[in-house]
């Protein structure tokens, strides 16, 4: 396959046959009195690995978690830690700390004493652990709060407390557990990129949850798209986005158009695909034969908006009239509505100040892309 | 232009006064509601408190009431001048001239500390347990827990009598296993004060000690153990350090009345025990010597404020950590 997205990275042990996994779920499930949470569900993550999970609510996110961590025992199937299987290891003794959703700051302790209480149990020195204290403060950006209790902290504060508790004993694997959802945007930012640094200079494995998709596509190496206690992809980023192997997950991720459609013909990876209004031809069809119901995903940004028609109407292009624009500065997004009603949602990158022809409401509009800008989805 | 900026201003100010109209009688209103539980307070609190005190300052006699000076009405403030400076501190000279009396004192709250602490020891483990027992289940302990207030705390107190005795029903079992040959001595011994007091409170420590502890989050235990504690480790370190309010509102709960306790000393003690309920009551009424029994009751009350107000300092800051 060619690569996707613009983004090269060398670091891929989950492409090498020969490379061990370093935490595995192996078929594990979890049954909650007659609700499943987590089902049938098998994943690798490889020693140092970024490893983001990403789902709706309730999906099972947090339920994966705690399994890792020892505070829930799946039941069926096994999880390995570097080959160990973990069943009846207490979560004390597992080489594993996790961030609680919740953030479980304990309310007696001031913000260095929560961050400290990890280091203390391990018996560190007590230079070391005030040296590793104040290190974690910076971290969160917490040092004028050392003396704080928690119910003296604003949401993100304790978010922070959190996770400088969590991150302050190093461990193997760390699991976070929505680590910066209380956070406003600028902070957010600044703490992923220090997560990322942390997790690299250490050579952690990290697996994090969250419901930020941009937070996942930036700092993890792979993500994990779950529904409903399985898992529907496990993929890097650029790969999540642009090859998804299912409506649902192409859905999930960014915004996407669906069109529905049969498969006319086939040559080689290339097929036509017949739907209702446009004809879409690709080079990247997927193995559904001729006569196959399928689905064509293409990202907003890869549909091109046009006020004049195309010299020829071949396949891949569309008329209809504009239904809605916003701008947003960088881009603007530009709703085109078919003949048959459906609105096909576009973003055009605003390259230019100022555009000869700006479209607006209800002008005719032309719509098409290019062979290789969608997928072809069979579920 | 001007003009309707000026009115525009104005008018929400006569506004105001319209709604102080109303302030006025929501504060009020607002202030009778607060008087209604000092109102209580006065009446039945303070009133006999100061009715006690004034016997104190009297002197016995041989009437009825048994002390003068006696206050009425026909005697007219010239009157009750003279009687007021009737008044000595005599009885509160004589309780320090007796060790009978500072003995007492010292029994009662040693009997009284002991005894918290040993309901301490017994509430603890139930409390810890209602907390973690399902959810469903939890009324029904808690309603085992208050049951016992359903029968006369008199008869409960004799029931042990029949428990305790040479020839009752402990003796009985523990001869006919075999794991003595002679009957215990418990009954009019401290021991059995001890079971008294520590069965008869045990709900007064449960019950604070349930709430701490069923408020408690379950996920700072398992942060505690991520963090690698053992989990007795995280319960020494997060359970019982949180349930402290409760550990102090249950312990003050029973060693407040336990020091001036009466009827457990009185029935299961025996005659040689020495608690300051026992010496108050046969002052009162075995000596009919109302100004000196009174005068044991305010020492009491002295005695038993530094607690109390221990008590409201610390039920104040838990309210104001748990906020
Ligand atoms: N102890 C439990 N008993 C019963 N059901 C549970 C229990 N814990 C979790 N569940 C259920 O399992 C499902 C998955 O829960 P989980 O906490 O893993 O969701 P999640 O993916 O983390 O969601 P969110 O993103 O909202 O945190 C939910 O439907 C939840 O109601
Ligand atoms: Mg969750």
């Amino acid at each position: 396959m060619k690569p996707l997205g613009s983004i090269r990275r060398s670091f891929a042990p989950w492409a090498d046959p020969a490379a061990k996994p370093y935490i595995v779920f192996e078929n594990v499930s979890k049954v909650f009195g007659d609700f499943t949470a987590v089902d049938d569900l098998s994943l690798s993550i490889y020693e140092r690995e970024f490893f983001a999970l990403l789902g709706a609510s309730g999906c099972g996110k947090s339920t994966l978690l705690r399994m890792l961590a020892g505070f829930e025992t799946p039941t069926r199937g096994r999880i390995l830690l570097d080959g160990q299987d973990l069943v009846g290891i207490p979560p004390y003794r597992r080489p594993v700390n996790m961030m609680f959703q919740s953030y479980a700051l304990f309310p007696h302790m001031s913000v260095e004493d929560n961050i400290a209480f990890g280091l203390k149990q391990e018996g560190m020195p007590k230079a070391e652990i005030a040296k590793r204290v104040t290190e974690m403060l910076r971290l969160v950006k917490l040092e004028a709060f050392a003396k704080r209790k928690p119910h003296q902290l604003s949401g993100g504060q304790r978010q922070r407390v959190a996770l400088a508790r969590s991150v302050a004993k190093r461990p193997k694997v760390l699991l976070l557990d929505e680590p910066l959802g209380a956070l406003d945007k600028k902070l957010r930012e600044e703490t992923q990129f220090e997560l990322m640094d942390l997790q690299q200079d250490l050579g952690l494995t990290f697996m994090v949850v969250t419901h930020d998709q941009e937070e996942a596509m930036t700092m993890s190496d792979r993500i994990a798209i779950m529904d409903k206690g399985k898992v529907c992809q496990v993929a890097t980023p650029a790969e999540i986005y642009e090859a998804p192997n299912s409506r649902f997950v192409a859905d999930f991720v960014g915004s996407v158009n669906l069109f529905e459609g049969t498969v006319a013909r086939r040559e080689g990876s290339a097929a036509v695909i017949e739907g209702e209004g446009i004809t879409i031809d690709t080079d990247n069809g997927s193995d559904a034969p001729a006569g196959a119901k399928v689905w064509y995903a293409v990202r907003p940004e890869k549909i091109k908006v046009s006020a004049r028609a195309p010299e020829v109407m071949g396949p891949n292009t569309a008329e209809g009239e504009v239904w809605d624009i916003a701008y947003l500065g960088d881009m603007t997004l530009i709703h085109v509505r078919l003949p048959d009603g459906r609105v096909v949602r576009t973003s055009q990158l605003n390259r230019q100040r100022v555009v000869e022809e700006p479209l607006t409401w209800n002008d005719r509009a032309w719509i098409s892309f290019a062979r290789d800008s969608g997928v072809v989805l069979t579920r | 232009m001007a003009v309707e900026a000026a009115e525009a201003k104005i008018a929400p100010v006569s506004g105001t006064g319209k709604v102080d109209g109303g302030g006025f009688i929501q504060a009020v209103t607002s202030r009778l509601v607060i008087a209604v539980p000092y109102f209580w307070l006065l009446l039945f609190f303070l009133v006999p408190f100061f009715i006690v005190v004034k016997i104190s300052l009297s002197q016995t006699a041989i009437a009825i009431p048994p002390y003068t000076p006696v206050f009425t009405a026909s005697d007219g403030p010239s009157g009750w001048w003279a009687n007021v400076r009737e008044f000595s501190f005599d009885n509160y000279l004589w309780l320090t001239q007796d060790a009978l009396y500072f003995n007492a004192y010292v029994t009662s709250v040693i009997i009284a500390a002991i005894s918290t602490v040993l309901t301490l020891l017994v509430g603890y483990p139930i409390a810890y347990g209602m907390a973690r027992a399902p959810q469903s289940l939890r009324p029904v302990l808690l309603m085992l827990v208050i049951l016992p207030f359903w029968t006369s705390f008199l008869i409960r107190v004799y029931a042990w009598i029949g428990i305790l005795k040479p020839e009752g029903l402990l003796n009985q079992l523990l001869l006919s296993i075999g794991l003595f040959s002679q009957p215990l001595v418990i009954l009019n011994t401290y021991t059995a004060i001890f079971i008294g007091i520590v069965y008869s409170y045990l709900p007064f420590m449960v019950l604070p000690l349930y709430a701490s502890l069923e408020k408690m989050d379950n996920s700072l235990i398992e942060a505690a153990q991520d963090l690698g504690c053992t989990p007795t480790a995280a319960f020494w370190k997060i359970t019982f350090p949180l349930s402290l309010p409760g550990v102090v509102a249950g312990a003050l709960l029973v060693f407040i009345p336990a020091v001036g306790e009466f009827v457990i000393p009185d029935l299961l003690g025996g005659s040689q025990t020495l608690m300051i309920g026992r010496t108050l009551w046969s002052e009162f009424f075995a000596n009919r010597d109302w100004p000196v029994s009174s005068a044991v009751a305010v020492i009491l009350l002295i005695i038993l404020v530094a607690p109390i107000m221990y008590f409201q300092r610390a039920q104040a800051q838990a309210q104001e950590a748990g906020r």
